[in-house]
């Protein structure tokens, strides 16, 4: 038994919710076993077992804000049977064994920390338990069957004996690794499911958390940069001088659609680049503007572009059905949604620190793409990946953003031009000026409806740009074939729709586009979302009515949403002046439902009452966590929908920081209430699922509010704002 | 140039241009990254310490304009996370990624000190600080129970 135990603080936050948050203990042991070899033993990759007890469980998922550590050590440290005092979290290597099962790579993406692996993480701490009671059973020479584990300790009940895993780790590592291993049973669950204290929340109230921007390696530099405004660019030719002039500035290096000065420090070398005047070549640039291109993106939807028919189809069998359930069409609707070029905005802008010399490379790297960045920096480089070290630090928030590896090749090349280690550190102009933003999007919805006012088919077109050309250098562009599928995302097959048909056209602007929390799910949602609420307005029928219609019985989308509704009172009248909207969408495995209940005032000024959200994750590892990364969707969705909006003048973005691009502030906030639906189905998402459903559910509240139907994002640019 | 400047109760020479805001001096010069760069433009307050007692956005602040006054940073809220803001940060559960947090529990801290009971309307003037992983509802918890106030709802 550990003995004499720091403070282990059980505390009561509130009415209803406990937050459990234990003190590591001094690991002292009264009574134990002879103590292990004085090497930590790996019982299997994951795990680390250190002579005096405490337990290093390894992460595959960076750490971005959304918590993954603490689940993934949850989840181990149930299977394994743990002390939770003693349980430490780290970032596991850049090694195959260590890829994300779900996505072959070591990547945090597609809310599949958890998702993705859950059977994974839970097999291998059932493994490393089996093999600490084959050890134990081992050397007290009885059957494994006969033996049960205590937090920590593997005992023979029979015989009364009992042994510390920090014991028995070393021997445990020998034994064989059993291929299907007893599964804790949920009943003996103490921390799936919990509302276990974060681990990495501590260092986060106090300033000792490190990100990327915080690393610091002896004789380091820093550098700042400045990219090609228009996109597409290059650099034609900069004279070095004065920057070179400006105190503490060692070196201009030339990137080939950028600079950057190197100095002792990040001012210094803001300094010297701001006092360059480099000349670009634009011959091959984007010239883009907004208004044309969106302009272009309605006429590509109005046009109609190709078919894209569902796995095990054709485009001629796709249009078919299609016809067939329009046959029983009296009437069709049509609606066209426009949403804009976003950004992801992180507050910790992009920077990566790099160490080259001749036999290799070493970053750190606030990261969301480990195995992937290690490949194209060695690429780069002209090393053997075997030779690039990647060190992953926390993350000022990802957002999809870190996915991308522009700036750990930039740091990597300067670095290597430099001679030292360099901190490559990019300004918040730069950051916002050179993102791989969410794509613009035209959506036109064709539904057909029928004499009861349903809609039996329904035709989704999208015109945009494609990610696949852009993200990670166009990587897996060839994917794009016959056109980038990404603009679908989840189909809603979900509602009673007879047939389904998708139109895409790839419109480039030239812009890099990438991956934004929700993925096509932020603009679909969008479409899907006010669409809906528009037929069942049309046909004067109630929103959830409606939908409830539309659904399967007895599906987790129809329990969702009904538990949205009933704790957001959607079926009593809300107070005088204030309205409700509606919006529900299933995304990465799980099924989320929001009310929105605001009043809108004159000059289209906006109060939000208050956010009702209900989300099935299936198992919720951290529920409390569930909660958190809810509302934090919520937030991030609700600036989007009322300001978030890049636009492009001549293939550049005009936006440059938070005065011209505008983000939601506590001021603004309403209650959020979420709910997370007890579940025992497998895990979905919980990192990006509420962002889609959002603002429809602003927008169909206003539609009650006004009478006033928005089609298009930002709400800004229809006079509506937050007052 | 060197200049003196005093920082959580000790005095650094720090030799930098005048005009390196205070943020760069406190993070490059003397070593202390608690306090975060977000904007550069005095827009999201990551970087925010407190200069005699009172919040500054030290991506603001020159060095030349520092002079004798006592620069407070998060690393001197407590030297243990004992301040009962951080105590309250930890038990409401309030940061997510974290990064916006120093410069949140500065302005918190500064809040506290100026109205012990702080209303919502109160907060919500000195709270201005962004967050993009939308911690704002705990936060203004956390505020409320570090002061002693009745909590609202149930996060």
């Amino acid at each position: 038994m550990i003995a004499n135990p720091q403070r282990r603080t059980l505390l009561k936050a509130a009415a209803g919710s406990l937050v459990v948050a234990i003190a590591p203990a001094a690991l002292v042991d009264a009574g134990a076993a002879p103590a292990a070899a004085a090497a930590p033993a790996s019982v299997n990759s994951w795990v680390v077992i250190a002579p005096d007890g405490a337990v290093t469980i390894l992460s595959n998922t960076s750490e971005i804000g959304q918590g993954t550590g603490t689940a993934i050590a949850q989840i181990l440290a149930d299977e394994l049977d743990l002390d939770w005092r003693t349980v430490r979290i780290d970032m596991a290597p850049v090694e195959d064994k260590f890829f994300n099962a779900g996505w072959g790579e070591y990547a945090t993406y597609g809310s599949g920390g958890v998702a993705r692996q859950f059977p994974q993480l839970r097999k291998a701490g059932a493994q490393a338990r089996a093999m600490l009671i084959g050890a134990a059973a081992a050397q007290w020479n009885v059957v494994p069957a006969e033996c049960d584990t205590e937090a920590g300790w593997v005992v023979h009940r029979a015989s009364q004996r009992r042994q510390p895993y920090r014991a028995l780790a070393a021997s445990a590592a020998t034994m064989p690794v059993p291929e299907n291993p007893p599964l804790m049973p949920r009943e003996r669950w103490r921390f799936m499911g919990k509302d276990i204290a974060r681990l990495d929340l501590p260092a986060k109230t106090d300033g000792s958390a490190s990100y990327g921007m915080d690393v610091k390696v002896p004789g380091m530099k820093v550098a700042a940069i400045l990219q090609c405004p228009h996109f597409g660019g290059k650099l034609a030719s900069v004279d070095a001088a004065p920057a070179m002039a400006v105190r503490g500035v060692l070196r201009v290096v030339q990137l080939d659609n950028a600079v950057a000065v190197v100095a002792d420090s990040y001012w210094q070398a803001k300094k010297g680049l701001d006092a360059l005047a480099p000349a670009w070549d634009l011959a091959k640039a984007s010239r883009h503007t907004s208004s044309a291109y969106n302009a272009a993106l309605v006429d590509a939807v109005n046009k109609g572009g190709a078919v894209y028919p569902p796995r095990n189809s054709s485009a001629d069998k796709a249009q078919a059905d299609y016809n067939t359930a329009m046959a029983g069409a009296v009437r069709t609707v049509d609606q066209l949604y426009t949403v804009p070029f976003l950004c992801h905005a992180p507050m910790e802008p992009m920077n990566a620190t790099a160490r080259v010399d001749k036999d290799g490379a070493e970053l750190w790297l606030p990261t969301q793409t480990q195995s992937n960045s290690r490949a194209a920096i060695a690429k780069a480089l002209g090393f053997e990946p075997a030779r690039v070290t990647i060190h992953t630090t926390l993350s000022g928030g990802g957002f999809g953003r870190r996915i991308e590896y522009d700036f750990a090749v930039q740091a990597a090349q300067i670095a290597r031009a430099t001679g030292t280690t360099v901190k490559l550190v990019w300004s918040r102009e730069e950051d916002m000026r050179h993102d791989f933003y969410r794509p613009a999007v035209a959506i036109k919805l064709t539904a057909g409806i029928n004499a009861d006012g349903m809609p039996v088919a329904l035709q989704v077109g999208s015109a945009c740009e494609s990610l696949l050309e852009y993200s990670r250098n166009g990587a897996d562009r060839e994917r794009a074939r016959p056109v980038d599928p990404s603009p679908i995302g989840e189909p809603p097959r979900y509602y009673n729709f007879a047939a389904i048909l998708f139109r895409i056209t790839t419109m480039d602007a030239g812009v890099p586009v990438g991956y934004w929390r929700s993925v096509a799910t932020s603009q679909n949602g969008f479409a899907y979302e006010s669409f809906i609420d528009e037929l069942a307005h049309q046909s004067r029928q109630d929103p959830l009515a409606y939908r409830r219609k539309l659904l399967k019985a007895g599906s987790r989308e129809l329990a969702t949403l009904n538990a949205a509704c009933a704790r957001a009172h959607w079926e009593q009248a809300p107070a005088k002046g204030r309205h409700r909207g509606l919006a529900m969408v299933k995304a990465n495995g799980s099924y989320v439902a929001i009310v929105v209940e605001l009043s809108a005032g004159d000059g289209g000024k906006v109060k939000l009452h208050r956010i009702t959200c209900a989300i099935d994750c299936g198992t919720a590892v951290n529920p409390k966590n569930v909660r958190s990364q809810a509302e934090g969707g919520i937030v991030y969705a609700l600036s989007a929908a009322f300001y978030g909006e890049i636009s492009l003048k001549d293939g550049a973005v005009e936006q440059s920081n938070f005065h011209d691009y505008r983000l939601i502030g506590l001021a603004d906030m309403p209650p959020v209430d979420v709910l997370v639906i007890d579940s025992s189905e497998a895990p979905g998402g919980a990192g990006e699922e509420t962002v889609g459903p959002l603002a429809p559910a602003v927008t169909n509240a206003l539609f009650a509010a006004t009478g006033k139907r928005v089609t298009t994002l930002p709400l800004s640019r229809s006079g509506f704002t937050l007052g | 140039m060197a200049h003196t400047i005093n920082i959580n109760g000790k005095n650094h020479q720090v030799d930098a241009d005048p005009d390196t805001p205070l943020l760069w001096v406190l993070r490059d010069s003397i070593g202390l990254t608690g306090t975060k760069f977000g904007c550069g433009a005095g827009l999201c307050g990551a970087c925010t310490v407190h200069l005699n007692g009172q919040v500054a956005r030290s991506c603001t602040v020159p060095l030349s304009a520092v002079g004798k006054a006592r620069v407070t940073t998060i690393e001197a809220l407590s030297p243990d996370r004992s301040h009962k803001l951080q105590q309250a940060w930890i038990i409401e559960q309030v940061p997510q990624c974290g990064y916006c947090q120093s410069g949140m529990l500065m302005a918190a801290s500064a809040l506290l000190r100026d109205k012990p009971k702080p209303t919502d309307a109160d907060i919500d003037a000195a709270m201005t600080n962004l967050c993009r992983c939308g911690t704002y509802n705990r936060v203004r918890r956390a505020i409320k129970r570090a002061a002693g106030m009745p909590l609202g709802e149930a996060a």
